[in-house]
Formats: C-alpha cells, structure tokens, sequence
C-alpha cells in the first residue's frame, strides 16, 4: 500500500521564557493509505503537538526544528503558511477535541461550511450550499435545511462535533486528523462519533490519524497504534500485536492501569507510579526510565532505538537487546532495527 | 421584535422623566437662584424677576409646569441668555458640536480599531509598542493639554490651517483630534485586548485548520466576535462626543453646546440646566438601545426581547 504520510525524526520545540519545552523529540512514523492509526499517550506526551506539526499549526513560541513530514512525497515542513491553507481543509483536514468552542459563534453552520468549500473548490453560493446540505446529511444531522441556518448555540456538544467533521470532510481530504474528538462528549455521543468516523472512512476513503488517551477508543476503531511518551515513540506496533503482546513496559503500565472487569469480580487498578518527564529538561535516557521499574543502568543514559519485534511490532526498550536480563513477557531481538 | 422596541421606548420615557425629576430638585436643594449675584440686585428687581419667570410659584407648581414643557419638547426660556430659549440653544449650538463630533467619532473607528487590530497582530512587536505607547500617551494626556500644543507646534505656524473656528475642512483636524484622543486610544487598546482574547479561542485555530486564508480569519472570523467589547464601548461614547466638549470648543472657539452643560450650572440657569441633562441622558439612550440592536447583529446569541438559554 502505498503510503501517504510519512514523518521523519521529527522535533517541535516551543522556546518559551523560562526555557525550551522540548515537545516532540525525533519521532519517525509513517502512515499508509486506508490506515486508521491511533496516537495513544499521557497528557504531555507530545501527541497534539505531532498533530499540529503535520497540519503546520504550531503556535508561537513553537517551531518545528528539525525533521520532515512528507505528505504523498512533499515535506510539508518546507511550505509557507500560504500554501499550506491549500492543503489544510482540502487534502489534510483535523478536528478538535472541544466541539464547544471549536467552532465559530458568531456565524451560522450553513455560514462556515459554504466558506470551507469555496474556498477550496471554487464552487459557487448555491453549489456551496447544495454540498453543505449533502455534508450535514452524511454526518448524520437531521433535519439539515433547517439546522444548516442555525448557529452554533443552538447545536448540542455531539452536533457540533458532527459539524466540525463535515467542515473537516467538506473537501474529501486524503488525511484526516482528529484530536481526541470524544473527550469532550458523554460515552454515548463517544460512540456515535467513532461510528461516524468509521463510516466515513470507507466512504470518502481517507486515511485517519486518531489521537488519544483512551485505550478503549483505540481498540475500537484503529488498526495501528503508535505510543507515545515525553515526546518520543515507546512503541509502534498493529492493534492486535499491541494489545495482546505490549513489548514496552510503559504500554503494559497503560494496559494495567485501565478499569477491566466491571461487573466482575473486582480487580485492583495497578498506576504507573511517579508522573511524567519535565520537558523542559528530559532525561538524557528513556524518559520512562525514572518510572521503570526494569530501569537498568543504560536507560538512564541512553534512549533505546526501535528494536523491531516482528513485522508489524517496534518498541523502544532496552530489555529487548539481547544483553538484557530476562524478564518475563519480553522477546529478545538479535539486533537493532 | 416591535413589542420589543415599545417597552424600550416606554423604559426610555420613564428613565428621562427619573433624570429630570431628580435634576430638578437637586438644582433647588442648592442655595441661590439664577438672579443671585456677587453684587446683591435689589429685593423688588429679584421679586420682579422671579415674577417673570414663574420663580415665586410654589416649588410643586413650577416642577409640574416644568414637567409639561418637557413633555412637549419645550424646556423653556434661558433665565441667561435673554430672549433664548433652551431649544433655541441647543439649535445654534449643536450644529457645531455635531460636526466635530462626527469627525471625532469617524477617527476614532477609522484608526482606534485598525491600530488595535494591528497591534494585535504584532503582539510584542516595535509597531505594537509604539502603538501601545501612542495610546497610553492619548489616554492620558487631557484633551486642553492636546488642544494647546496643536495650537502652538501647527496650527499658528503653518499659516493654511485656522487657529480657531470651523471656516473650512482643515479647521476640523484640530478640534477632533482633541476630542478624540482619549477614546480613540481606549478604543485601540480595547481592541487590541480583546482580539489577542479571540486569537487564543479554538475555532481560531479550526478556522485555519479548515484553510482558510489569513485574511478571513483575522476579517471575518477574529474581528467580529473582538468588536463586541468594542461596540460596548463606542454607543454611549457616541453620545459623549457628540454633545461637544466645553474644553475643546472653548479653545477653538467653537459654537457649540459643550459649554452650555458647564456654565448654566454655575449660572443656575435652572431650564438650560434640565433641558441640557434631558437632552444628553436622550442621546445616551438612544444609543444604548443602537449598542443592543448591533449586539444583535453581531452576537446571535442576543436576541433582542428574547431569552435564549446557551
């Protein structure tokens, strides 16, 4: 499959007053056609920061400082802010986490929806209009004549999120990035969204990028996950791989720390002890290091490479190489990747 | 929506009748009249002038004589300026007052708005600091002190620009630029803080997410939630500048109704006194109820004479 998304040792950097806040620290992923990969970490781990380095909306005092994102072979990276906003809305498109104040007050639905689609596909008022009407149908707004004049104020949480994804898919885009677009909405509304955006997967054929928190989240509708910890990749690996066999102490520490057995017999939540890296200062080794309770000698100085664990499984640990103690649940590879 | 402007217009009569009330009876809980002067007149010219003018009535029938007037939009004679009436005054004078005014209020939403945007924008930037010092020199630099120094550096050395009166275009510059000041650089620090405010929000960021060009975001998108602090601000201003300013039509010679608000206080001229405060509160609000039509315009969460939960 042909990949329509690669990023290379990617690093945002937000030099802020008081020092730098290394945010995302060299991570390298790519993403093919048809993929919906997750982004699963802690707040602080540098996800959002990924996403809005792919769609070229890192705010001041941010900047991407090193590294590439190629979309369909093209380093984003090295575009102005001109022609990015032909690409942004139009091939890449991003939703956000709080549809409540994610989309403009001040102007109707139908308002905003008709401006994304002229504005990238030269279509007139009318034609604009007719589309919107097809858009708000397609995310599942009844009634779209009449909703389509409403302002934003007159829309529910899930609705205006289901607004903001039609703005999103207005234009067909190739990628589709999503920024914990259920955090903000109750577990039912959470559920019709994930519906929605799997749906709309197969029918405008896009390819999503979904970022979160919630292993839930993930094993419901991604089919690759990347983990991520103080700004740099702990693991990569397809669903399956990931959530029967986690190769990094960090994702095991994620899997524990979920609530299972609701209504069974009770099981004790195990946290991950200790809270996560100051970014303005890393630690020179693996930032999971300090809350590892593997943590070797190494760790602490060096972060570990992707060691690939089979072909569809990469983590970042050192209990991977083969000079590593044993330890129960992790595979020894011969070399690195 | 008409019910709507009914009971404002209603509101409105029963605020003005509030105001003039208490106007009325403060001015007579203060000793002296319009006839009392350094040099005493004599008992009988005083008794002979408040004849005249109705003065020697009870204080209960001239407030309801009084009152009568001003529901026809007669204030009644100046006790001052002889053989005027305050409506005669209030016609010369507005006029002039007007004219400036409008220049006034033009500047400031032609620079006070865009030097905030830019300022915005620019945040931390030279152009943002020097606009942010202009404003707080404007702010607080008072208007005679303005008024005077354009007098002195410009306009008695550069022979084409009157010193004083209104006799043709360029004679505007000055006295708006005086009136102005203030409110043209509260105006542009208001807008700054509030755009910087908008420029933070989320659908900022959804609005170039979704692609869209700069200019949209900042023109469309940006600007119009960051006017709403702004016209707040601007409607009741309005009606500040365009009643004139005693100061500034006093050094540029200006006829004017800016000084009438300030001597027939100190002349007691009773009816210059309420019909100028009927006249001001008037003004101020009608542009109160503009203020909460343009809410409506700008805001859709406002509908006017409606509730609307969020």
């Amino acid at each position: 499959m042909a990949k329509i998304l690669e990023v290379k040792n990617l690093r945002t950097t937000f030099f802020t007053h008081l020092g730098e806040v290394q945010a995302v620290r060299g991570i390298s992923f790519d993403l093919e056609e048809g993929d919906i990969l997750g982004i699963v970490g802690e707040s602080g781990s540098g996800k959002s920061v990924t996403s809005l380095s792919i769609m070229g909306l890192v705010d001041e005092p941010g900047r991407i400082v090193e590294g590439e994102v190629l979309f369909e072979g093209l380093d984003l990276t090295k575009l102005d802010q001109k022609e990015m906003s032909n690409y942004r809305g139009n091939e890449i498109s991003m939703i956000f986490q709080d549809p409540m104040t994610s989309i403009n007050p001040a102007f109707t639905v139908g308002n905003q929806l008709r401006e994304v689609i002229m504005t990238h596909t030269g279509m007139n008022k009318e034609q604009a209009h007719q589309r919107a009407l097809e858009l708000l149908t397609m995310v599942g707004i009844p009634e779209p004549e009449t909703r389509i004049k409403n302002h934003p104020y007159q829309f529910s949480g899930g609705m205006r999120q289901r607004a903001l994804i039609s703005m999103a898919i207005a234009c067909n885009p190739k990628l589709l990035i999503a920024d914990e677009p259920t955090t903000a909405l109750d577990v039912t509304i959470q559920a019709q969204i994930l519906e929605l955006m799997r749906d709309l997967k197969t029918k405008i054929n896009t390819s999503i990028i979904l970022i979160t928190h919630d292993l839930g989240v993930i094993s419901e509708i991604c089919n690759k996950v990347i983990v991520m910890y103080g700004g740099m990749i702990m693991e990569k690996a397809d669903i399956i791989s990931l959530f029967d066999n986690p190769q990094h102490p960090y994702t095991r520490g994620l899997m524990l720390s979920v609530p299972r057995n609701v209504t069974g017999k009770k099981a004790r939540l195990i946290p991950i002890e200790g809270s996560p890296p100051d970014l303005m200062a890393p630690p020179s080794g693996c930032p999971f290091s300090p809350r590892c309770q593997h943590a070797m000698e190494i760790c602490l100085k060096k972060a570990a490479p992707l060691f690939k664990i089979s072909d569809t499984q990469e983590a970042s640990c050192w209990l991977h190489h083969p000079d590593a103690p044993e330890v129960k649940g992790f595979v020894k590879v011969a070399g690195e990747k | 929506m008409f019910g709507y402007y009914l009971k404002r217009i209603f509101s409105a009569i029963v605020t003005l009748f509030i105001i003039a009330t208490l106007t009325f009876f403060m001015m007579r809980a203060i000793p002296g009249g319009p006839f009392t002067r350094e040099k005493a007149l004599p008992d009988q010219i005083i008794a002979q002038l408040n004849a005249k003018y109705n003065l020697d009535d009870p204080v209960i029938v001239q407030y309801l004589n009084y009152m009568k007037g001003i529901a026809t939009f007669n204030f009644g004679p100046s006790f001052r300026e002889l053989g005027l009436t305050v409506n005669d005054l209030i016609r010369q004078g507005l006029p002039g007052s007007m004219k400036v005014g409008i220049v006034a209020v033009l500047m400031i939403l032609v620079f006070g708005i865009p030097m905030g945007i830019i300022s915005a924008l620019k945040q931390n930037k030279p152009i943002d600091y020097t606009v942010m010092v202009l404003a707080t020199i404007g702010v607080t630099v008072p208007s005679f002190v303005v008024a005077t120094l354009y007098i002195y550096l410009i306009s008695s050395r550069v022979s084409w620009i009157p010193i004083t009166g209104l006799s043709n275009p360029i004679a505007f510059i000055g006295p708006a630029i005086a009136l102005s000041g203030y409110s043209l650089s509260y105006v542009a620090r208001l807008t700054r803080s509030s755009m910087l405010e908008v420029l933070r929000q989320d659908y900022i960021r959804t609005a170039r997410a979704n692609g869209l060009s700069e200019t949209r975001v900042i023109g469309k998108h940006a600007l119009k939630n960051a006017l709403i602090p702004v016209v707040t601000y601007v409607g009741p201003m309005i009606a500040a500048i365009l009643t004139g300013s005693f100061v500034v039509e006093r050094i540029f010679a200006i006829n004017g109704i800016g000084r009438y608000f300030v001597e027939s206080v100190s002349n007691r001229d009773y009816t210059v006194i309420i019909g100028m405060t009927v006249f001001y509160a008037g003004l101020y609000i009608f542009m109160v109820l503009l203020v909460d039509i343009a809410y409506s315009f700008i805001d859709p969460r406002i509908k006017l004479g409606k509730r609307t939960g969020d």
